[in-house]
């Protein structure tokens, strides 16, 4: 089980990884996400579903090597096999059970950021399919970082790219490329996705806000059992404490307390520096 | 006369030394200690400790057994009425059941009847024993949706029925509660729990991890996609409560649960697992169930000054009356009759006290408690750096919410008659899920009654 089917690196730190799940492939939707557990002595860590294919019964996960688990889950090849993949857990996106005439009508903005391209793709790729326009912008600091242009490219109405460095695309953020967009090109859209690091979705919510454009994020908070059993995903969202594991992982961007999401993220990070400093003493003797 | 053998006390590791590890508490009876044990039961005509056993256990026949040095009839005695008596000889509440009921305990001290039981459950040879073998399959499958107390149950008496069963547990290890929730120095993860389970398997029981009911599968998929004839749904109580109070979302606020499954079932006190955990140097625990003991002496042992804070008086704390008696002998710290008002934050949004205010006892309340009323003004802090809510947990609405018909009640429990049968045809539930949190022997017997209303709901589609 959970057999590792194909592996690539996307860029020197994220890598894609197609694995064997069939019972999670059958029910994935858009927008939710899995628990990994990369072998006996690993941690459970939440990863937002990258695609599924149910077919081949295989489900794709996105990796960006941050800390001990990620790095152990990043060192298995192609015919390992992950201890744990299990889900699909959370709420899937709200478009995926809206009606079909009414969605069709909607025009989507994506704004995806670092390692959070992986999980848009699946979203604007089900849109595209079911007939729905959606613009994507891609954020990442320089080129060399960008995910998932080419799979964009070919399911998304139109792709922006903006790099901090304008090595690709536009030099500047994605919240520049969304203001271009409304401003100076007049589009209109009835819904925004942000996916992406924290602090880039909490700046998205912040620009589209003035605008009255309903934006959606996708935290990715701490977790661990991942089904509404531990709590340590909580998230003040509209000044009430919901789980992002069984009320999200997508939230009304506009109502989430981003500055206590992003410090409740950092709990751990002192044993987490203390876990790097040690794994990597380790890895010095073997 | 036998009852003027004292109570034959049980060999327990030094307070002193096991505040600082994870093993086990209690070493329990060896057979000498176990046999004279035995000896002090008067064998009563009506005897009441069966009566107040939630599975009616024959208690005075198997521990005659014992009397008599038979370990194995002792065993094959219980195991008519439990399927899990090594666990249950741990974690019963013994002193509000079968010892609370002794006879012995009106002058003296009861029985020691859950250290027997425990005996018993331990002595059970592993590899062969009590598995009746040739088991005949009948050909029908039953699923049952969690692997703790109740669905193990229901899955070993459907299995030696002759069914074919499968279990689906939404974590990566089989256990549910015994194995997230209760800690390894109470109830010890390989050599109980995991024996237990082995035991489940050799009687033909498959069970697959990483499913979670109404996400990776729904009842109804089980039944038209998988052809499952019955469903069991044990799958527990575990939504965490919170007070709601001001502070709770600050770094360093868990849930019981949270803090515990680190430490159980990801195994976060041992420095081999990756799993992050920390109690810091003074825990807060709010609680006074079992649940907060396990919490507080968890704490303690990650090196944390470990203090209990409760509402009410030490009368009212519902956790076993070892656990406390234990927790105190471990240096644990007890703050009763003190209730959180709101948890404190430094700059960085990390815990650095806890404001309280002062109770006392007024009229008894619908649970017949009395209940605790604020003294006005009597408002103080208790410095410290990480608060542990153990407020009691509620069933997850996860299945529910993916089943169609599948009535609830307002607190989110499946209705379930007496014998589990729910509002859906052949899906029965039982356990926590159904009654809320409560033990683990409530949940065992639930499941047994389940299994055999499953083998009558089959046994009379098929006619």
């Amino acid at each position: 089980m959970f057999t590792i089917k194909e592996k690539r690196l996307l860029t020197d730190n994220i890598c894609l990884m197609r694995v064997e799940a069939p019972r999670v492939a059958a029910a994935a939707q858009p927008g939710q996400f899995v628990i990994v557990r990369a072998d006996e002595t690993g941690e459970r860590i939440p990863l937002t579903i990258a695609d599924y294919d149910r077919s081949a019964g295989t489900v794709t996960i996105v990796t960006q090597t941050i800390g001990v688990s990620t790095r152990k889950i990043c060192a298995l090849n192609e015919g390992d096999s992950l201890a744990d993949l299990a889900g699909p857990l959370g709420r899937p996106s709200e478009f995926v059970n809206m009606p079909s005439d009414e969605l069709r009508k909607r025009r989507y903005l994506f704004v995806a950021g670092g390692v959070g391209t992986a999980p848009v793709y699946p979203q604007v790729r089900w849109l595209h399919e079911h007939g729905v326009e959606a613009d994507v912008i891609i954020g990442a600091k320089t080129a060399s970082l960008l995910i998932y242009t080419d799979e964009m490219h070919a399911v998304a109405s139109n792709l922006y790219i903006a790099t901090d460095d304008g090595s690709a695309g536009v030099k500047g953020l994605v919240t520049d490329v969304i203001r271009e967009l409304i401003d100076v090109r007049g589009n209109r859209y009835d819904e925004c996705v942000a996916i992406g690091p924290m602090i880039m979705m909490k700046f998205v919510a912040l620009t589209t806000e003035p605008y009255g454009l309903k934006t959606t994020v996708s935290l990715n908070a701490l977790m661990v059992d991942g089904t509404g059993m531990c709590g340590a995903c909580r998230v003040s969202v509209g000044g009430k404490t919901l789980f992002t594991c069984i009320d999200g992982p997508e939230f009304d961007g506009h109502k989430v307390d981003f500055d206590e999401a992003m410090r409740r993220q950092a709990m751990f990070r002192d044993e987490e520096r203390k876990a790097n400093e040690k794994s990597h003493e380790c890895n010095c003797f073997k | 006369m036998a009852n003027k053998i004292p109570r034959v006390p049980v060999r327990e590791q030094d307070p002193a030394v096991r505040a600082t590890n994870f093993e086990e508490v209690c070493y329990g009876y060896d057979k000498e200690e176990a046999m004279l044990e035995a000896s002090r039961c008067l064998n009563c005509k009506k005897p009441r400790c069966v009566e107040a056993c939630p599975v009616n256990i024959r208690i005075p026949d198997f521990i005659s057994r014992l009397v008599a040095g038979d370990v194995e009839s002792a065993a094959a005695i219980i195991a008519e009425d439990s399927s899990l008596p090594s666990v249950c000889g741990r974690v019963c509440p013994q002193e509000t059941q079968c010892e609370g009921a002794c006879i012995l305990g009106i002058k003296g001290e009861p029985v020691a009847i859950g250290k027997l039981e425990r005996f018993v459950g331990d002595s059970k040879p592993g590899g062969s024993g009590t598995v009746p073998n040739g088991i005949v399959r009948n050909g029908h499958k039953v699923a049952v949706i969690g692997s703790g107390p109740s669905g193990l149950a229901c899955a070993s008496d459907l299995a030696k029925m002759g069914y074919e069963v499968k279990i689906f547990e939404a974590l990566h290890e089989a256990g549910g509660v015994l194995v997230y929730g209760i800690p390894e120095f109470r109830l010890p993860k390989k050599a109980v729990v995991g024996r237990e389970i082995d035991e489940v398997r050799r009687l033909g029981v498959e069970i697959e991890t990483d499913v979670i009911a109404g996400r990776t599968v729904t009842v109804d998929s089980l039944m038209d996609d998988e052809g499952y004839e019955a469903v069991f749904i044990g799958s527990g109580a575990g939504l965490p409560r919170f007070m709601g109070i001001d502070g709770e979302n600050l770094n360093g606020v868990f849930s019981a649960n949270e803090f515990l499954t680190r430490a159980n079932l990801m195994r976060a006190y041992d420095e081999h697992y990756d799993t992050p955990i920390y109690a810091g140097r003074k825990a807060v625990i709010v609680g006074g169930g079992n649940v907060a003991m396990d919490a507080v002496r968890t704490a303690k042992r990650l090196g944390a000054e470990a203090v209990i804070v409760y509402r009410r008086s030490e009368k009212e704390l519902p956790a076993r009356a070892e656990e406390v008696h234990h927790a105190k002998e471990e240096g644990i710290e007890f703050r009763m009759l003190t209730n959180p008002v709101r948890i404190l934050g430094d700059e960085n949004g990390r815990v650095r006290g806890i404001e309280c205010v002062e109770m006392e006892l007024g009229e008894p309340d619908e649970s017949g408690r009395r209940s605790p009323i604020e003294k006005e003004g009597s408002n103080f802090e208790i410095e410290c750096d990480v608060v542990i809510m153990a407020l009691g947990t509620s069933p997850n609405p996860l299945i529910a919410s993916a089943t169609d018909g599948l009535e609830t009640t307002r607190r989110g429990c499946i209705v379930a008659d007496e014998y589990g049968a729910t509002s859906r045809e052949g899906v029965f539930a039982g356990g926590d899920a159904v009654t809320g949190a409560a033990t683990v022997i409530l949940a065992m017997g639930a499941g047994r009654k389940a299994a055999a209303a499953i083998d009558g709901y089959i046994r009379a589609k098929e006619r």
